[in-house]
């Protein structure tokens, strides 16, 4: 009697592993308001894994659990992180459409033991928040450093910088000036725009008054950027052969139907283009056009979430289904894999995606407006990432 | 001089922007006493309709503008009968909470609708480039506004200060009760002059198109700016918001070129400053 309820307990302990059981991973993401856009981008990331890969990873099923942040907001986001630790028990969190929302949440992931896979924040810092984050996105250092090399190969001496005054802003400013200075560029002037500018207007003509070759600017991707490329055009700048060099933020694919032709031509550098030209990118392409229902709506968020998907599943696998946040990010580090958007991996050092930055350029392509890849940087790490 | 000239000729255009899409608040918000946090939501759908127009069924601009005036007081005038009609002279908040509840549902129908990308507004080509002023060259839209600007302005004030049905207006306004026994129909009066700065809203929500872009949260995002123009010229003055629009204009952007660092800063200096010498704006009437 005594053997067999030994054997029995015996067979109850080891067997939570071998019973199939539902893993959650909690999404945070703004899914309304004004950046709902970008939401939907997770959303179509995460349904595009699913389609592609299924909802099983060995015996375990995943669910998602969705929380909508609609706008940047630290103290709401840190309550959805631990609503959703503590009452939905969720294994993984992802998302983070904005660096405060993340960097509210870090702090709990270590007490929690869970991992955090951001999907889009992308300032430096938010990997040193806690061991615990893993980010498949980008760094606004990464994608703006490469556009002074590229800068420095046209010829240009002479840059002035524009940028939103805000983190990314700043973030955008440091790394250009920074880069374009070592390659022995001047950059004659660095002005800061608040973050509601609608009437670009007296900016253009500072931009002409300060005699630059080129403007490098940085704008979050919205209705900023239009009235920014009509303010270019309309003022002269594009005539009078100012270069206009920018982070793809400003190029994003939805809003290029609006900024029409008075985008063609501009040379942005980004880590993702949707007319990325590989298989991997067709067939991701394909199922998360599905899934966000418009193909014109597709954007960056969502190969960061797609990505971050299959970062989370390899963690899943690692540990085969047990809550272990340190051995989940433990075996991720170093992860290499051929992403939609090329050759990535994750740096072991800062946990953050390496990955090749492309210089592009906006061109029509059968009546539809293109960021086509020209050039490509490759394996870029984050530059403005600094050891704590 | 050359900078000087510049800035001046920015500031006209800003300026008349601002007024052709805050006048439309300033009739609600003076002459029929209606606080209408909706007049942003009633400019979007004008846009909504003329991106629609020019983009999707390929109108010609003029046609386009015409028709998105009329589609928004069409959408306008059964919110008048249901909705507004029930808080004429109701106390403020009141008319906050409602109208802003009316924004935020046209906002999640835009959403839904329209989807949350930009919309832009095709402009013939007469309007499309740069014009050249001699001493610098400036968007011919931004001319177009300067026009329609000082149209809109001269046609408000014939109509109000000139004709009978002006008469009619101010008499509702500042004594309903006695104007109606004098046999003015005031509701008629009411829903016109509702009409009226409804469409005022959509003429605006298009010409201001090209600097405040068509997105469904255009609705909210502006709303600051037109109630400031509004308190800083005198609800319910022409004149006033005419005044407000181009000295607002000139502070911002003169701000804008010399210290973009500052924000808005210097803009809401010279609100502040307007406000506490003129408490009831620049041309506003006494309560």
């Amino acid at each position: 009697m005594k053997k067999l309820f030994l054997a029995s307990l015996a067979l109850a302990l080891t067997s939570s592993v071998a019973f199939a059981d539902t893993i959650k991973i909690g999404v945070v993401g703004p899914f309304s308001g004004p950046a709902s856009l970008q939401g939907r981008n997770f959303q179509a990331g995460i349904d595009a894994w699913l389609a592609v890969n299924g909802n099983t990873i060995g015996d375990h099923t995943i669910e998602i659990v969705y929380r909508d942040l609609p706008a940047a907001d630290p103290a709401q986001s840190a309550a959805l992180t631990q609503e959703l630790i503590v009452s939905e028990g969720v294994q993984y969190l992802a998302g983070y459409y904005y660096t405060p929302d993340a960097m509210a949440a870090a702090p709990i992931l270590e007490e929690g033991n869970v991992p955090m896979v951001v999907f889009n924040a992308a300032t430096s810092a938010i990997v040193n928040a806690s061991p615990y984050v893993v980010r498949t996105s980008f760094t606004t250092w990464q994608t703006s450093t490469p556009m002074a090399a590229v800068a420095r190969e046209r010829g240009i001496n002479k840059a002035m910088t524009v940028v939103s005054d805000y983190g990314p802003g700043v973030d955008a400013e440091t790394a250009f000036v920074t880069a374009f200075g070592g390659a022995g560029g001047e950059v004659v002037e660095s002005v800061r725009m608040p973050m509601n500018t609608n009437d670009f207007s007296p900016m253009m003509q500072r931009i002409k008054d300060s005699g630059a070759e080129a403007v490098f600017a940085f704008l979050p991707a919205g209705p900023a950027t239009l009235g920014f490329m009509q303010a270019y055009v309309e003022n002269g700048l594009k005539d009078a052969g100012v270069t206009l060099l920018a982070p793809g933020d400003l190029t994003q694919e939805p809003d290029l139907v609006a900024l029409g032709t008075n985008a063609l031509g501009l040379l942005t550098t980004f880590h993702y283009a949707v007319s990325h030209d590989s298989p991997e990118n067709a067939a991701f392409v394909e199922a998360a056009s599905k899934a966000i229902g418009n193909a014109a709506d597709l954007s960056f968020p969502a190969v960061g979430a797609y990505d971050g998907m299959y970062v989370i599943s390899k963690m899943i696998e690692a540990t085969g289904g047990n809550q272990d946040a340190a051995a989940a990010v433990e075996a991720v580090k170093g992860l290499s894999w051929t992403s939609p958007r090329g050759p990535v991996s994750i740096n072991p050092e800062n946990r953050h995606i390496t990955q090749n930055i492309y210089l592009r350029e906006v061109a029509q392509e059968d009546g539809r407006y293109i960021n086509k890849e020209i050039q490509t940087f490759e394996a870029q790490t984050d530059p403005g990432w600094k050891a704590p | 001089m050359q900078t000087i000239l510049s800035i001046a000729a920015d500031s006209l255009a800003y300026g008349m922007v601002l007024f052709v899409i805050s006048i439309g608040l300033s009739v609600t918000m003076g002459l029929m006493k209606v606080v209408n946090l909706a007049h942003g939501a009633f400019a979007m759908i004008g846009g909504y309709v003329a991106s629609y127009a020019t983009q999707q069924m390929g109108l010609p601009f003029g046609i386009a503008v015409i028709a998105a005036i009329v589609c928004t007081v069409l959408v306008a005038i059964p919110l008048e009968r249901l909705l507004y009609r029930r808080i004429y002279g109701a106390p403020e908040l009141t008319q906050v909470l409602m109208s802003i509840g009316i924004t935020f549902a046209i906002i999640g129908i835009a959403n839904f609708v329209m989807g949350p990308t930009l919309k832009t507004i095709a402009l013939p080509e007469q309007l499309q480039g740069p014009v050249d002023l001699g001493f610098r060259s400036i968007a011919a839209h931004k001319l177009f506004a300067v026009a329609v600007g000082i149209v809109v302005a001269g046609g408000l004030w014939l109509l109000v200060e000139r004709t009978p049905f002006g008469v009619r207006l101010r008499a509702a306004v500042d004594d309903a009760a006695m104007a109606e026994a004098l046999g003015v129909k005031t509701k008629a009066v009411y829903a016109i002059s509702f009409a009226l700065a409804i469409g005022l809203a959509a003429l605006g929500g298009v010409v201001g198109a090209q600097l405040l872009p068509i997105e469904p949260y255009y609705a909210l995002h502006y709303m600051v700016t037109f109630l400031v123009v509004v308190s800083v010229g005198g609800a319910g003055s022409i004149a006033g918001a005419l005044a407000a629009s181009l000295i607002l204009g000139l502070v911002q952007t003169t701000a804008r070129y010399l210290a973009p660092e500052y924000g808005e800063f210097f803009f809401y200096l010279a609100v502040i400053a307007i406000v506490c010498t003129f408490p009831n704006g620049l041309l506003g009437r006494s309560k």
